[in-house]
């Protein structure tokens, strides 16, 4: 391999690991002719090396120096999964062994197979099954005795000490009973083996059953991880060869060929063709790349051949961003959580002291015989309770929501977003770039007589290519359309806030809107009904004038984006008030604000004040989405309750943006909104069950029906509903993976 | 003999209060030059009382040697910083604590639990 390139190259280095390695390894780096600059990211042990230098003399570099490289990949994805997987087997190895073992026990214990526990016999008999279960709880269930040991030591509890105490109390006891029988009262010598072993088997059975249906929570970011492709085929010193994607570098060109993925980001350098990007933004059409244009590492290239520059790699590509933004998303947790995890935090200790108190009430207001009942009952207690439900109950579900979202191109960037975008009363949509395309095109030519078409455009285009208005680009955009080439003009001079006054072929030319006319006397005549026509149509209207002689206008407008108006009526149905911001004058808002049907509009806002708008809706009481652009609109983005940033093509990682959407359409907005109900109300499910199951589990399980109706709980059901409460909470937030927003 | 079990168990409530809820002497480390090792193992951190100066940078580098899932991820709710952790594997988490206080680190669940005091 001889991969030369003058740009930066990725290192991983396994063996750094200290401060002084970074320093070794950089100055080893540095020290190799030809290199630029080296850099050493401590945190992932990768090192940057920019340089016109081959890769495998910088492996050599860093092997010489004591420390080994290879060429940057991220491979952790499936190496977690395999331990996920071998985890998963384990699990259920451990199951069918324990489950096999404790059926035996409940066998030879029901049908009363065994010899009286009092007799010598029975005494060796028992002590055997004794044996087999401390097998089943060492071997099956030896980690939730460590755990509890561990955290006991550390003055913590969790779920481990619940499972090991309610466990470990009915062998000792259980053993206490075989070995000396007659100092246990006839009615309290029963043993409780096969209870210990099936709730460690349940117990088991569960965390697998849980841990299977948790796999499928991340299945989002599986599907993002996977479409990035193993191999690119990059140009190298006059041929195409293929390479794996960890190994192209910076300005690399690649070539994709019809059907194949693009394997990085860049910019297209040869041919065209159309790009599907549909799993990155959601975007359902099929996006056409031409020359100049960007690609996105992951998309799909459905028709022509084309070449690009590898313009981002490794964890710098729009994917990879994605995939982490969505990881740290997932991870977030938002307010309605909290209370659950305050809970989570003294709930085994509660538990334990609950599980005292049942003991104590037990043996002094309980019938005989009291041993039997006191340990039953303080069993069921211990291993009915399950913080794992009530903890599991809120991140599992914003797993799956935040998911969700990122399948249809909504990046949630802070975890109270999600939330809070399911509270929203309001939406506040920009009206340039938002609802509109943000990029004004020519749509009407309106010469006098005397003057063509043609003549307008010319004479437009030659004056607005010195200006760098908005509308003057759609001006030139539009003469480069109709192959018009803009002549050279005298002279150019701003008429602040009118237009544009300039000499063009010895000739005065006023270009703007209708006051400077009027100011200079220009008599618009039959232009006037017409381009008010047009003014009310929410299109701006530019008059051009030669020598004081009106010579017609020109009409631009900003489309409307085609689904903006079914987007906004989404939101109106999800019970919220659209309002539209604008910097436009009155008329023309208002003509944009009927077609789209917005509730409300603000227009003439200056851009520093759209923040204040936002204050002002806040102050009403309302919970105000914003949706901008996320540039111009930072403030306000930053300012509302929930900022969106739109159709942001790959700069996926907007910081004044709580949210951002990968697609330009209104609809992500729409998505974002019902997704977040939708998880806010999965979440609600899942905390109402697991504090409602265990606020009723306990008490039964503590006996507190037994004086009314007689009624115990058995401990193995006991362990059976705790394994099952946490598989249907992970079970309930699954559901969220078939919501369609 | 009716006494003595009902004192037990009300000693025994006594203790669970004391140990778990008032007794706070738990491992506790300081990050020294900017790198500390926490074991992630049988249900806790190892150490799991941090102290750190603020606007320092500091690496964490988190050993999780526990197969349970439960002990995969860790988040600095407050701080806005989570990490997946790989089984086996060290991670090292990198961040610089820009404000004083203590910031409780959690697993997805908050069973396991441990703080990271910036001073």
């Amino acid at each position: 391999m001889n991969n030369k390139s003058e740009t930066s190259k990725r290192l991983y280095v396994s063996d750094i690991s200290c401060a002084s390695c970074v320093e070794t390894i950089e100055t080893a780096l540095k020290s190799v002719p030809g290199v630029d600059e080296a850099h050493v990211n401590f945190a992932d042990r990768s090192v940057t090396v920019s340089g016109d230098v081959s890769a495998d003399i910088l492996l050599k570099a860093v092997s010489d120096s004591g420390y080994t490289a290879s060429i940057a990949q991220d491979k952790t994805e499936s190496e977690r999964e395999n331990k996920d997987l071998a985890h998963y087997k384990e699990l259920l190895i451990k199951t069918v062994i324990a489950g096999i073992i404790s059926l035996a026990i409940v066998a030879v214990t029901m049908l009363g197979l065994l010899p009286e526990i009092t007799t010598f016999k029975g005494q060796i008999s028992w002590g055997v099954v004794s044996l087999l279960a401390l097998f089943v709880l060492t071997y099956a269930g030896g980690r939730f005795f460590t755990g509890a040991l561990k955290s006991f030591k550390n003055h913590n509890a969790n779920m481990d000490t619940l499972i090991a105490i309610g466990t470990g109390v009915a062998w000792v006891y259980s053993s206490f009973v075989v070995l000396f029988p007659d100092s246990v009262s006839e009615i309290a010598r029963h043993v409780y083996f096969d209870t210990a072993t099936l709730i460690i088997t349940f117990i088991n059975l569960g965390s697998a059953l849980e841990m299977r249906a948790r796999g499928k929570t991340s299945e989002a970011i599986k599907r993002l991880i996977g479409l990035q492709p193993k191999t690119a085929r990059v140009q190298r010193e006059g041929s195409e060869v293929d390479i794996p994607i960890e190994q192209v570098q910076m300005d690399d060109i690649v070539r994709v060929r019809p059907g194949e993925k693009i394997p990085v980001d860049g910019e297209l350098v040869e041919g065209s063709s159309h790009v599907d990007e549909s799993m990155l933004t959601g975007e359902p059409v099929p996006v056409s790349k031409k020359v100049g244009d960007e690609v996105v590492g992951g998309s799909v290239n459905k028709s022509g051949s084309f070449l690009f520059k590898a313009t981002r790699i490794g964890k710098d590509t729009a994917l990879s961003q994605i995939i982490d933004m969505v990881r740290k998303a997932q991870n977030a947790k938002p307010e309605i959580g909290r209370l659950a995890d305050k809970v989570s935090a003294i709930f085994v200790p509660t538990v334990l002291i609950i599980a005292v108190f049942t003991m104590l009430a037990w043996f002094n207001f309980g019938p005989q015989p009291q041993l039997t009942y006191m340990l039953v009952t303080t069993m069921a207690v211990l291993i009915i309770a399950c913080p794992c439900a009530l903890g599991l109950a809120t991140p599992i579900s914003v797993m799956v929501g935040v998911g969700k979202a990122a399948e249809y191109g909504v990046l949630i960037r802070r975890g109270d977003a999600l939330q809070k975008s399911g509270q929203l009363t309001t939406v506040v949509l920009d009206k340039t770039g938002t609802i509109t395309e943000g990029k004004p095109v020519v749509t009407a030519l309106e010469p006098t007589s005397g003057w063509s078409e043609e003549d307008l455009l010319k004479i437009a285009a030659s004056i607005e290519t010195n200006s760098e208005h908005p509308l003057a680009e759609a001006v030139v955009e539009a003469s480069k359309e109709k192959n018009i080439e803009p002549s050279s003009i005298e002279s150019f001079e701003a008429v602040s806030g009118h237009g544009v006054r300039a000499v063009y072929q010895q000739k005065t030319v006023l270009l703007g809107n209708r006051k400077l006319m009027d100011d200079n006397g220009v008599n618009l005549g039959s232009l006037m009904d017409r381009s008010e026509e047009l003014s009310k149509m929410g299109q701006t209207v530019i008059f051009v004038s030669v020598d004081g002689e009106a010579a017609g206008f020109l009409g631009i407008s900003d489309p409307i984006k085609t689904d903006s108006k079914e987007a906004i009526q989404r939101l109106q149905e999800l019970g919220i008030k659209v309002v539209m911001l604008t910097g436009d004058n009155r008329a023309t808002a208002e003509t944009v604000a009927a077609l789209v049907g917005v509730d409300d509009f603000i227009a003439e806002v200056l851009p520093h004040d759209k923040a204040n708008q936002i204050t002002r809706l806040q102050a009403k009481g309302e919970k105000v989405a914003m949706v901008g652009d996320g540039i111009n609109d930072a403030p306000a983005l930053a300012g509302s309750d929930v900022g969106f940033a739109i159709g942001t093509g790959t700069d996926v990682a907007i910081e004044s943006a709580d949210i951002t959407l990968m697609r330009g359409s209104l609809h992500g907005v729409a998505d974002a909104v019902s997704i977040s109900k939708a998880t806010l109300r999965n979440i609600k499910e899942n905390l109402v069950g697991a504090f409602g199951y265990n606020s009723l589990a306990i008490p039964i399980a503590a006996g507190i029906l037994f004086p009314f109706t007689g009624l115990l709980l058995n401990p193995i059901i006991a362990g059976a509903a705790m394994a099952l409460s946490s598989v249907t909470v992970v079970t309930n937030a699954n559901r969220l993976r078939w919501f369609k927003p | 003999m009716e006494i003595i079990i009902n004192l037990t168990g009300l000693v025994l409530i006594a203790f669970i209060v004391w140990w778990f809820w008032i007794f706070k002497n738990r491992s506790e480390a300081r990050v020294e030059g900017n790198l500390l090792e926490i074991v992630v193992d049988s249900g806790v951190y190892e150490p799991s009382v941090i102290h750190a100066k603020a606007g320092q940078e500091i690496t964490l580098r988190f050993v999780r040697k526990d197969s349970n899932p439960c002990a995969e991820k860790v988040l600095f709710d407050d701080l806005e910083i989570s990490a997946d952790l790989p089984l086996g594997t060290p991670y090292d988490l990198t961040f610089t604590p820009e404000k004083k206080g203590e910031f409780e680190f959690t697993c997805q669940m908050a069973m396991y639990r441990g703080k990271l005091i910036v001073e």
